[in-house]
């Protein structure tokens, strides 16, 4: 590890104006990504500015949704009553990640900002152009079981490894992020990228933006929710591949549905074609297949992970039937 | 004379310690001065070092010395040892910073010590180093064309018709695999050492072996045992891999004497792949034959696993296939492949968890090829006696168990139909196999001490990698003296202590126990000679005597009664095959879309001869499960053969079973004296806990599923793909 200074920030203001004195700057809010980061020398900030003071960690109810604070940490967003009465499909999936140990520390906004698990990403003896652009992508060619088999690129073909980012994704939340100029705001969708020809940015936060709140609207989904996660063991594992449902159900037919899965992409992966599709036909093991298989359309394996094209829609029937399956 | 009661469940005498944190492990052992030693490794998997660049971090606050091969001071027993690496690596041997040749990814290339870990880790990124690479192998299934035959492990056959397993009515030709797996126990692994004048040197290790480390150590620095101390009470777990004293735990004791200060080495889990052994890969072919009828006529077992360039590791894969079936005609071959890779070593049931997956689903695909129940076929089979060694089993009741243990998981009440059972959307399946591992004993030697006040303390230089060494000796000694529990005390974990051998091959209640057994025996004996005698609990004036310990002690002059005794097997060793068994029975759910296994429900016997410590074995059954519930669904070590490194070097990624991987294990021992392995009619516990594991839960996936998946781990993709 590397030397680096410490500051702790207690308002907005203070922690934008740290992070534009220094450009290698960084926020540290729960640490369970970053600190690892720079003990394997992948990430090498000269000041860690310690976010962990400011106020946002509420939960609040809004006009239009729920308002969850960056700082929230992910127990805590996991065991709201709010959230598991109004978005428990977002509860499911934290629940699913990590382990409670790391949920305790985790924060929504450090949950976003996670760099992917790929290997060749921490292994500062590997190519990896996420970490050193231009160096190569080992993953292509190498061990890519776990990696993308949607929007990879040529430069980088690592997945994001958020299992509560497929759940924002899937319920349209809104990120609130402020910055020098001051606030903004970015639909979940548009919040992580594909890796392109820039892999090292992994979403489309300007430098010194500080991620505020997610917001989460309303809306009739509830009743019918669930987060599937298939990995190698039963739990403190990635993803090999996870799907999100939600439904609205009426007389048996789909009146509204949100999809998304994990474990497949540089992002997380929505699947508004299936939903489109499903959408006013009966909630059906048949139609959730068709669904599926419209969802796989653009898929493309690698050598290691041609499994995830069976897996993928697999993953997607399942949890679609049981979350329809819910009372 | 022996044991013949059965042994009351104790809590293990040291768990107190081990929770309350009063348990102090070696990197726990603070000393005056002590200095820290972070390692810096080869990125490369062969070749040179053609510079190496220490100069900033010398120059890094704190930094202490930087050693590489160019300033590594000599270590003169390494030096004479000379270059005796034999065919077929054949490699040249290995001597960490002897010279800038790279013989395996992830070797060390300095060693940087610094006064505080902080400042010793920040230096050791600051070294940088450039190479000369050369093309390196590790990938043993595009070198198989090296396999040779390791010097220490012949040949087997028996039989006049070699070819009867091609020739005969049912035939079986099928390859298993085992990935490379890694003991990751949770302690790291490391040393701390210090010196007095040049000579004399004190460590506190992570071994299985205080007695080994001792040896490893005297002879490196060409100095007297018993100017070597080793401490080891406690360790956090070995699997194995503490049976060796490692080059960079040497390479530490050097740097102490060239520094004069004390220095502790805790590596990171990193090196744990690579520099403390690893379960080999290891690929293995099976050729069976059997008559319609299920008679076996002919099995052909052929096992080829990697090693070092430097070092011809062997293992025993195939030794469960040359006795554990009455066949008639059995070949079995070992082989080894040289790789650029650092050296394997034991790790938990070693090679004979290897063969047993092998062995033990192959019967399973025999016994359904012939339309046979798995444990029908397996009595068909039965082998009375040792078929390999043509003598009587020492005891053996594999047939109660298989009874005990089929009762236990409802066997009968099972479809036997492959994919035939359900449970909503899961298939279910039900599986089991045999393991075995030899009751071993070797010599070892105990020093009892009766104090005055009739506390009894028993010394023995062995360890406690956590089975609950201690708690198994304090029982023993309870049951020959009749002393309550809290007035024995066993002191392990010091080389200065009586020899024993090291914690491994289950051999350490056998071997130690007996010495225990034997001293206590001994003691009994000075006592009756001494007009007293043990009566029930407390050492009391035997009958027609008035005096008392404390007078005898007092007019003898003695502070305390002492007794020493060394113990080992005798003639029936010759006599009898020596087996410990155990039957493994798993039920499994298997996700048909999602290739999901879970096991739900674990039945496992174990056939050890008699149980001297209830509670730490039916532990260590649990702990074997366990290791067998990762070997079979989700431990892999993974190499990227393009660059010689592993890519899921962590606790992360290469995936331990968590406890939600763990269902509830249900643990029956036959609990009968073996009458010839040793006075407690014990036999060993460690290995049989895990040997077969693997081959019950891949015979229950494929009856849950109908899918035989012959290569570990039996991960999701595995099982969809098949």
């Amino acid at each position: 590890m590397n030397q680096f200074s410490y500051v702790r920030v207690t308002s907005k203001e203070s922690a934008i104006a740290a992070m534009a004195k220094d450009k290698t700057a960084m926020f540290l809010a729960g640490g369970t990504n970053l600190v690892d980061l720079m003990k394997s020398g992948v990430t090498n900030p000269e000041r860690l500015v310690d976010i962990n003071k400011l106020p946002l960690a509420t939960i609040e109810e809004t006009k239009t949704g729920l308002r969850i604070g960056a700082l929230a940490k992910n127990t805590a967003v996991a065991e709201n009553a709010l959230v598991i009465k109004h978005f428990p499909l977002l509860s499911q999936a934290l629940k699913a990640g990590a382990s409670p140990q790391l949920r305790n520390m985790a924060t929504v906004g450090g949950n976003m900002m996670q760099r992917t698990r790929c290997h060749y990403f921490y292994d500062t003896a590997m190519p990896c152009n996420k970490r050193n652009p231009g160096s190569g992508c080992g993953a292509i060619g190498g061990f890519n079981r776990m990696h993308a088999i949607f929007g990879a690129s040529d430069k980088c073909i690592a997945v994001h490894p958020s299992d509560m980012c497929v759940a924002l994704v899937a319920l349209d939340a809104i990120v609130t992020v402020a910055g020098p100029k001051g606030e903004r705001k970015i639909p979940f969708g548009d919040f992580h990228r594909l890796p392109g020809d820039t892999p090292q940015q992994d979403n489309n936060l300007q430098r010194g933006e500080l991620i505020i709140a997610v917001d989460i609207p309303f809306n009739q989904l509830s009743a019918n929710t669930h987060y599937l996660k298939v990995r190698d063991r039963a739990s403190y594992a990635f993803a090999l591949v996870s799907a999100g449902a939600a439904m609205q159900i009426k007389g048996g037919n789909i009146t509204d549905v949100r999809l998304a899965m994990g474990g497949v992409a540089h992002k997380p992966w929505r699947l508004k074609e299936a939903e489109a599709w499903l959408k006013g036909k009966p909630a059906t093991e048949e139609n959730f297949r068709k669904a599926a298989e419209l969802s796989m359309a653009q898929a493309k394996s690698q050598e290691g992970n041609a499994f995830k094209l069976t897996l993928a829609p697999n993953t997607i029937v399942e949890a679609l039937k049981t979350a329809a399956a819910q009372a | 004379m022996g044991i013949d009661k059965k042994s009351e469940p104790l809590n293990r005498v040291d768990g107190r310690a081990k929770v309350t944190g009063k348990a102090k492990y070696f990197a726990e052992f603070e000393v005056p001065g002590v200095t820290f030693c972070v390692m810096v490794t080869s990125a490369i998997t062969r070749g040179t070092v053609a510079t190496i660049n220490t100069k900033t971090a010398e120059r890094a606050p704190g930094v202490l010395a930087v050693f590489t091969h160019l300033n590594m001071p000599a270590i003169p027993g390494w030096a004479e040892q000379g270059n005796n690496s034999k065919l077929p690596s054949g490699g040249e041997k290995y001597r960490m910073l002897g010279s800038n040749k790279i013989l395996f990814n992830g070797q060390p290339i300095a060693l940087v010590i610094a006064d505080t870990l902080e400042r010793a880790q920040h230096a050791a990124s600051l070294v940088t180093a450039t190479y000369n690479k050369a093309e390196h192998n590790t990938d043993l299934l595009k070198n198989k064309e090296k396999a040779a035959m390791p010097p220490r492990m012949g040949d087997y056959s028996r039989g006049t018709d070699k070819d009867a397993h091609n020739t005969a009515p049912v035939k079986l030709k099928a390859d298993y695999t085992v990935p490379v797996e890694v003991h990751n126990p949770m302690e790291l692994a490391g040393i701390l050492a210090f010196w007095e004048g040049g000579d004399k040197l004190t460590v506190y290790a992570k071994t299985q072996g205080v007695k080994s480390t001792q040896r490893t150590l005297a002879s490196a620095f060409k100095i007297d045992e018993k100017n070597v101390q080793v401490h080891s009470e406690f360790v956090g777990g070995g699997f194995g891999m503490g049976l060796r004293t490692w080059p960079q735990e040497v390479a530490v004791a050097a740097a102490a004497l060239k520094l004069k200060k004390p220095v502790k080495l805790v590596m990171t889990r990193e090196q744990m792949f690579t520099l403390v052994g690893y379960r080999p890969y290891t690929i293995q072919h099976i050729s069976m034959g059997a008559t319609q009828d299920g008679q076996l006529t002919g099995i052909y077992h052929e096992a080829t696993a990697e090693t070092a360039s430097y070092d011809d590791f062997t293992e025993g894969a195939v030794s469960m296939t040359r006795f554990m079936y009455a066949c008639p005609n059995v070949t079995t071959k070992y082989r080894i492949v040289p790789l650029d890779r650092g050296v394997p070593i034991w790790m938990r049931g070693p090679g004979e968890a290897t063969g047993a997956f092998a062995l033990e689903s192959a019967i399973d695909e025999m016994a359904y090829k012939v339309n046979m129940d798995p444990i029908q076929f397996r009595l068909k089979n039965f082998a009375e006696t040792d078929p390999e060694r043509n003598k009587p089993f020492s005891s053996n009741n594999l047939k109660e168990a298989y009874q005990l243990g089929s009762e236990k998981i409802g066997w009968a009440k099972r479809n036997p139909a492959p994919a035939s059972m359900k449970d909503g959307e899961w298939q279910v399946g039900y599986g089991m196999s045999t393991g075995v591992f030899g009751a071993h004993r070797g010599e070892s030697t105990c020093r009892a001490q009766l104090n005055p006040d009739g506390t009894l303390v028993l010394q023995s230089a062995t360890s406690d990698i956590g089975p609950g060494t201690s708690t198994a000796m304090v029982q023993i000694a309870h049951e020959v003296t009749g002393l309550p529990i809290e007035k024995i005390r066993f002191e392990l974990g010091n080389a200065a202590f009586p020899p024993s051998g090291s914690q491994g091959g289950s051999a350490t209640v056998s071997s130690v126990g007996s010495a225990v057994f034997d001293v206590c025996t001994a003691l009994k004996g000075i006592l009756t000679e001494a007009g007293l005698t043990f009566d029930n609990g407390t050492v009391k004036p035997a009958s027609g005597k008035s005096e008392s310990l404390q007078d005898v002690l007092s007019k003898q002059n003695k502070t305390f009664f002492e007794v020493t005794k060394s113990s080992k097997g005798g003639e029936e060793q010759n006599k009898y095959s020596m087996y410990s068994f155990s039957i493994h029975f798993a039920e499994v759910r298997v996700h048909p879309a999602t290739g999901v296994v879970r096991v739900k429900r674990v039945v496992t016997i174990a056939d050890s001869g008699r149980i001297v410590s209830p509670k730490t074995a039916a532990s260590q059954m649990i702990g074997g499960v366990t290791g067998g519930i990762g070997m079979a669904l989700t431990e892999e070590g993974v190499i990227d053969h393009r660059f010689g490194r592993f890519v899921n070097n962590n606790l992360a990624d290469y995936h331990v079973p968590v406890s939600a991987d763990v269902p509830h294990i249900e643990t029956i021992f036959i609990d009968k004296p073996d009458p010839y392995t040793n006075p407690m009619g014990s036999k060993g516990m460690g290995e049989i806990a895990l040997i077969g594991f693997s081959a019950a839960v891949a015979n229950a996936v494929y009856h849950a599923t109908g899918k035989r998946i012959r290569e570990l781990p039996i991960t999701p993709d595995k099982v969809l793909s098949a």
